[in-house]
């Protein structure tokens, strides 16, 4: 018996070692690369940024640091605009993903077992095909001679093709698109464990169905939802596809400009300042969003 | 205590006919009963017996697939359990757990639109009823399963209903916290005066807290009585062994109201029961009605046979007596009987006999 229980320490301890190596060596040191590269300067070569520290005269290797580049991402208007304009459409698109999963993940949840099997299999899919080619049919679906705008001036219901493609609509409309399953499956998962006896409790206690569904099965739902919106909302600030390939010129993500810095000024550490300030926002909306379930869940 | 149906009062619940099936299973077929104001009535049958769903057909959660539920002379066949004024307190207690207790207690009482203060002084009454008033601020899953209860039955009773349906309601309970609420819940009724409906599986629990059970079989109702009526007259073998122990005797009268010839024990019963000549019948001796000699007795009833194992219950002893035949019979023997009989051990030539009217003899 101890020496099982020994056995099982020594394989925990193995099992627990391996993961945390690999969230060092693939998770943890990018970031710190990251933040090194967001510290340095720029220069032109390869790498096209200062080391951060240098081997001089001393015992001691130099520092090189400089806060020059969050600096410049703090005091450029369009990197602040490009902050803000994604928040707005990350926060947006999540929350009409939300209104949207909710009741497909609700009616899956309420079907039976055979159709809800395959409800669920409709819903993951889309994750069969490449992402990148599903966001780049969209370009087919709403260009100016696209199928839809074809369809709608054949209806007679429009006589100019409506502009759709390269606008914030698009934008939305593809992160909702290729997030949904990210809303749908944790929505699922916790109506799906859910008591349904407590339904008829509240309905015994004289509820009328909607009244029960608002009182018990949406708050006990909300994790799920929380939990949704935080898988939407953080990769679709980041986004970087979407906003390429659907966005107008005017759509200002931080993934495009990230991706512009990188590559088109090849100013390194600028962009790495970007990324590291998109970290910490991601970081902290997730701790507000946890600490704000955690006090909902131990009040007494 | 005992209540009595008819005599011109409306039942608190009448089931006329009731019939329902489930993808073609029929799980209440052709159901008729009255309930009285103020019983404590229980439904028992074994899983599958229908029992539970006749319970929900009360509340409102099924629909009959014909026949009429009536709560106090009213129809309420067709109303929506929000509708009825039923309350039912769920086998799994069923709290809200993201509420505190106190708001789980007035849940109800908010769907009502009751004024505030109203709602506050009625969920501090309803918990101190139940010993419960300094729990108000805790969730659910703080509680033991005994204070799960008794917020559960808070919550049911906080909206005064005309009827409370417990479903298997000391289920989830030990058994010595099953017995003390046993005894509550009994008692209160008796306080709160309404008809409580209660579903179990467990015989000795309807036995020992109803006024009325009705025994349930396939749907059906099997026999509805009194506990004393159930275990003294049971109408069948079904419902004789389900309700304690019983010793069956199959076989055929042989002299009207007197004589029932039993292949299986190799002699001819007397009985005093009602009972037609050549009938196919079971005659039915409790093991406590039973005696034990080592020598022949000089009365009818007397099989002989070997005694088996001795089982002692602390009150009583159970002795198993296997006859010629190979049947086995059970007698319950008091701690007198068995000091009387004096030294006895397995293997020992004994004989059985019991007076002719404590023998009962089931047509079913």
């Amino acid at each position: 018996m101890s020496m099982m229980a020994g056995a099982g320490r020594g394989l925990r301890r193995v099992i627990l070692g391996a993961t945390t190596a690999w969230l060092l060596a693939f998770t943890l040191l990018p970031v710190l690369i990251v933040v090194a590269v967001s510290l340095s300067e720029p220069r032109l070569g390869a790498p096209p940024f200062t080391p951060l520290f240098e081997w001089g005269a001393g015992f001691w290797p130099v520092f090189n640091g400089t806060i020059a580049s969050y600096l410049t991402v703090a005091s450029d208007s369009l990197y602040v605009a490009a902050f803000v304009s994604s928040l707005r459409i990350a926060a947006t698109s999540a929350m009409i993903t939300l209104v949207i999963a909710y009741p497909m993940a609700y009616a899956i949840a309420r079907a039976s077992d055979r159709a809800r099997f395959v409800l669920l299999m409709l819903v993951i899919l889309p994750f069969w095909t490449s992402f990148l080619i599903r966001t780049y049919a969209w370009t087919g679906l709403l260009n100016t001679n696209g199928l839809i705008n074809n369809t709608l001036i054949n209806l007679g219901v429009i006589s100019q093709p409506l502009t759709l493609l390269h606008t914030e609509f698009a934008v939305h409309l593809g992160i909702v698109y290729s997030y949904l399953p990210f809303m749908v499956l944790p929505i699922y998962a916790v109506l799906e464990r859910m008591d349904w006896l407590l339904i008829e409790a509240a309905q015994d206690l004289g509820s009328r169905p909607y009244r029960a569904f608002f009182r018990v099965t949406l708050p006990l739902s909300l994790p799920g939802a929380f939990a949704g919106w935080l898988l939407v909302f953080i990769p679709a600030l980041g986004e970087f596809i979407i906003p390429d390939l659907l966005g107008g010129p005017d759509t200002l993500m931080l993934g495009r400009v990230l991706w512009t810095e990188f590559f088109n000024n090849r100013d390194w550490p600028v962009a790495s300042a970007l990324a590291v300030v998109l970290l910490l926002v991601v970081l902290l909306s997730a701790l507000l969003l946890v600490k704000a379930l955690q006090r909902r869940d131990a009040a007494p | 205590m005992m209540a009595n149906t008819g005599a011109g009062e409306t039942p608190a619940i009448r089931i006329e006919g009731v019939s329902k099936s489930f993808g073609g299973v029929p799980a209440v077929a052709g159901v008729s009963l009255d309930i009285a104001r103020g019983e404590f009535f229980c439904l028992v049958g074994a899983s599958g017996s229908g029992k539970t769903t006749l319970l929900r057909l009360i509340a409102g959660f099924e629909t009959p697939d014909s026949g009429r539920v009536l709560i106090d002379g009213e129809d309420m066949t067709s109303r929506p359990p929000y509708a009825r004024p039923v309350n039912m307190m769920f086998q799994s207690y069923a709290l809200f757990p993201h509420l505190t207790v106190a708001d789980n207690v007035a849940f109800g009482l908010e769907e009502e639109r009751r004024p505030r203060n109203e709602i506050r002084e009625r969920v501090s009454a309803a918990l101190a009823m139940f010993d419960m008033g300094t729990y108000g601020a805790r969730k659910p899953h703080q509680l033991s399963g005994g204070q799960r209860q008794r917020v559960a039955l808070a919550r049911a009773l906080v909206k005064n209903p005309k009827i409370l349906l417990l479903d298997e309601p000391l289920g989830a309970l030990d058994k010595k916290l099953r017995e003390r609420a046993q005894l509550e819940l009994v008692a209160l009724r008796e306080r709160v005066g309404i008809t409580f409906v209660m579903v179990t599986h467990d015989q000795e629990e309807a036995m020992s807290m109803a006024s009325r059970i009705a025994l349930m079989r396939d749907g059906a109702l099997c026999q509805v009585g009194t506990p004393r009526e159930l275990y003294d007259a049971p109408q069948s073998r079904f419902a004789a062994d389900f309700f304690g122990v019983a010793n069956l005797f199959g076989g055929r009268v042989t002299k009207a109201g007197a004589a029932v010839d039993c292949t299986e024990v190799w002699s001819t019963l007397a009985v005093k029961d009602d009972c037609t000549q050549g009938a196919d019948v079971t005659v039915m001796v409790r093991p406590e009605h039973i005696a034990l000699s080592k020598d022949a007795p000089a009365q009818p009833n007397v099989l002989a046979g070997t005694l088996g194992n001795i089982v002692f219950l602390g009150n009583a002893y159970v002795c198993y007596v296997t006859l010629e035949t190979g049947k086995t019979v059970q007698a319950r023997l008091g701690p007198a009987d068995m000091a009387r009989l004096g030294a006895i051990e397995a293997g020992d030539a004994v004989y059985l006999s019991w007076d002719p009217a404590a023998a009962r003899v089931l047509t079913s």
